[in-house]
């Protein structure tokens, strides 16, 4: 016997907000990017305008967490889902500052001459699509496509250190490019934090459908 | 712990468990033996024409009590339908409304009235009724009995309206029903079983009481003439016939009993069924 | 008394001003102010013997019924002066449910649901059936006893009787339903059973509950107040109050140092 719980509309509403900030979050990356392989300052504008959206949801969710907890005292899976959602909330909000920190680095580069830039179209393919994963498996609870977003993080690292070299070359051949090339280490650097926010949440769903904490340990799926 | 003293407690544990069970082998015993007694000795004088005959004149044998049965149905009866009304309606004030002074002399009276010696009620009910009209009559008898019926009506009716709990009126008066209306209609059906009980069990007592008959009935040889006149009852002419020189009349005085304790009986065993949850 | 007032859009269905109640010589309330919103659920909290249920019972001069009690102050009911009313009609617009489940025993599940409708002389067949589907539906046990309508009341669980107690409060269709610890002779089922029932009814009508469980105060109520030794200690939203509370005894309470 299941009752419908008028807690269970609360946590739904709860679970609606965080999505709607991911997605915010998606859309920032996106078009964070766009600034930087397009080479259109114009996109700086919505971007910044995001941000200031998702900082106010970024307080928003933390006080309706600790509405939640103080007034239900959530237990079992109702806790883990609100332990769950005050981290990702955490980790969307670093998601958003690390796209605003592309597109800003992105504004500079183009003002400059072209630059290489290495395997970032395809680091953002694989950071936007972990982001756009682990929130699918939040929203659904899915614990498969949670472990199979974590094993995309190697693909990741391995797709920056590869953008390193290739810049670190390029810097040693010619020295004018160094300024330029600092940069896209940094846009790649900031892409795989993307990456990492995205491992966490994936991280956090499976603590939250299972009640079991994977992070830092030999089994990483 | 000490096995000497272990066994003294048990040996004095079992000494007073089978005192209190012969105690209680006493009392149910009487009953039994008075009854059996009855039965032995009344059995036989019972019959058909005993229920339905008048008595035949003193000196010659047989005859019946059917004008005591009808006797005692009348005067019983009367005083039920006035002695159980006023009790329980005095017991509703009581219960529902009686606090300070006025309620406590109520009170203490019906107490004081519940010890009062029946033939004294008798000898009341001579002064106020018998004495002015002079004559004994079937309404004096009835009279006599509702003195005594009323106190213990009243005080029953009370204690078993006291078992409503005091939530059960909080919640009829918290639905904005004025307080007559939760009186009547929710407490005392409420109580409804243990009111009826209590007041059939009064009726059982009554219809056994002697000695406030003896001069407010008086009693009668012949049948029944009206509420003005005297009238014979059961345990009246249980008495009559107890006293006399004739070994006709103690064997019918012996059946009567039987009849009256079977009605006793039978009220006792009604009352108790019903007050028993469904 | 800090904070005795909310200041919010809500309309105040009653209103509570220097209430002071008692038993006998003994003073219960010291003076308190309450703003009670419409269609809100507002809990009182507060330690055994603050007063919390003396309030409450005053709110449907229920109080008065008890032999010595006093009340002073002003109760106004939609702006009419409560305690000058005639107590059966208020009861009518402000009803109450009791500590423990109290269905009426003689009577069966539908007539007490019926009661309080009956018993104020409705006599229409088909209306009062009406009312007893829809009394028994709000108080969400419809569905579990509509097929045996004809069964004592006491046939029932507790937590169903003391859902059958809320329907029979509901039928006569207050402005107000005031909760006497409503759930503290019922299990945890029993007791979430009727908190759900609570958040479905406060669209229609205003809840005022006493509990001594402030963790129901703060699942259910918009509104909390905590009272202590018969004051208004602190009154406010339930979301404010559980998060930041402005007096430091709210917070011992609600943090469980009180002592």
């Amino acid at each position: 016997m299941t009752m419908k719980r008028h807690f269970d509309a609360d946590l739904d509403d709860l679970r609606g907000r965080l999505l709607r900030m991911g997605s915010l979050c998606e859309e920032m990356v996106h078009y964070a990017v766009k600034v930087v392989v397009e080479r259109d300052d114009g996109h700086l504008a919505a971007v910044e305008e995001w941000e200031r959206q998702v900082n106010a949801m970024h307080i928003e969710i933390d006080d309706v967490c600790l509405r939640l907890l103080a007034l239900r005292q959530p237990a079992a899976g109702d806790l883990r889902l609100i332990a769950a959602a005050l981290k990702i909330n955490s980790d969307l909000e670093r998601v958003a500052d690390q796209a605003v920190n592309v597109a800003e680095t992105g504004v500079y580069l183009c003002r400059e001459p072209q630059i290489k830039l290495g395997d970032i179209p395809r680091m953002v393919e694989v950071a936007a699509g972990m982001l756009k994963d682990a929130l699918d498996a939040f929203a659904r609870g899915d614990v498969e496509l949670a472990r199979e977003v974590i094993k995309r993080d190697d693909e990741e690292d391995r797709l920056k250190s590869q953008t390193f070299n290739e810049l670190v070359h390029l810097m040693q051949r010619d020295a004018s490019a160094i300024q330029r090339g600092m940069d896209i280490i940094l846009i790649a650097r900031n892409l795989e934090r993307i990456a990492d926010h995205a491992t966490n949440i994936a991280e956090d769903v499976i603590f939250m459908a299972l009640g079991k904490d994977i992070r830092h340990s030999a089994e990483k799926i | 712990m000490n096995d000497a003293v272990y066994a003294r407690r048990r040996k004095v544990n079992a000494l007073m468990f089978a005192l209190t069970a012969a105690c209680a082998a006493v009392s149910a015993g009487s009953l039994l033996m008075i009854l059996g007694y009855i039965v032995w000795k009344g059995a036989s004088s019972v019959s058909w024409a005993f229920l339905v005959n008048l008595p035949k004149p003193v000196g010659e044998q047989g005859g019946g009590i059917v004008n005591a049965i009808v006797g005692s149905a009348k005067v019983v009866g009367l005083a039920g339908l006035v002695g159980a009304p006023v009790g329980v309606l005095g017991g509703v004030y009581l219960s529902e409304y009686g606090r300070g002074k006025y309620a406590f002399a109520v009170r203490y009276a019906a107490d004081v009235m519940n010890g009062v010696p029946s033939i004294v009620v008798g000898l009341f009910a001579y002064a106020l009724i018998v004495h002015p009209m002079k004559r004994f009559s079937a309404l004096a008898g009835s009279a006599a009995l509702a003195f005594i019926m009323i106190p213990t009506v009243l005080r029953s009716t009370e204690e078993f309206l006291r078992l409503v709990p005091g939530t059960i009126r909080e919640a009829a008066l918290a639905l904005g029903v004025p307080r007559w209306k939760v009186t009547a209609f929710v407490v005392v059906p409420t109580a409804g079983r243990g009111i009826l009980t209590g007041a059939l069990l009064a009726l059982a007592r009554v219809s056994g009481e002697t000695a406030p008959l003896v001069f407010t009935a008086f009693g009668n040889r012949f049948a029944d003439n009206g509420w003005l006149n005297p009238i014979a009852t059961l345990p009246h002419t249980i008495y009559t016939y107890a006293i006399s020189p004739y070994e006709d009349w103690h064997n019918q005085a012996w059946a009567a009993a039987l009849i009256l304790m079977f009605f006793v009986l039978s009220v006792n065993l009604a009352a108790r069924l019903w007050l028993k949850p469904s | 008394m800090a904070e005795a007032l909310v200041t919010s859009a809500a309309k105040v269905v009653m209103s509570v001003r220097g209430l002071r109640a008692g038993y006998g010589g003994a003073s219960v309330l010291k003076s308190v102010n309450l703003d009670v919103r419409e269609k809100t659920v507002t809990a009182i909290i507060g330690p055994s013997g603050c007063g919390k249920s003396t309030l409450i019972r005053c709110l449907n001069r229920m109080h008065e019924a008890v032999p010595g009690a006093t009340c002073e102050g002003e109760i106004l009911l939609g702006g009419r002066d409560a305690l000058a009313l005639d107590p059966v009609l208020l009861r009518r617009e402000v009803g109450m449910v009791f500590q423990r489940p109290n269905p009426f025993p003689t009577m069966s599940i539908a007539q007490n649901a019926a009661a309080g409708l009956v018993l104020n002389g409705a006599r229409d067949r088909a209306a009062l059936a009406e009312a007893v589907e829809k009394s028994l539906r709000r108080a969400a046990l419809w569905d579990e006893v509509k097929d045996k309508l004809d069964a004592p009341g006491a046939s029932l669980s507790g937590g169903q009787q003391q859902r059958l107690c809320i329907a029979r409060a509901l039928a006569v269709e207050p402005r107000v339903l005031l909760l006497d610890e409503p759930c503290s002779a019922l299990d945890p089922i029993a007791t979430a059973r009727i908190e759900e029932l609570l958040l479905e009814i406060k669209d229609q009508l205003t809840v005022v509950i006493v509990t001594h469980n402030m963790q129901q105060a703060a699942r259910v109520s918009e509104y909390t107040a905590f009272m202590l030794l018969g004051e208004m200690v602190e009154y406010g939203e339930t979301r404010r109050l559980f998060t930041k509370p402005a007096d430091k005894r709210t917070e011992d309470y609600i943090t469980g140092r009180f002592g």
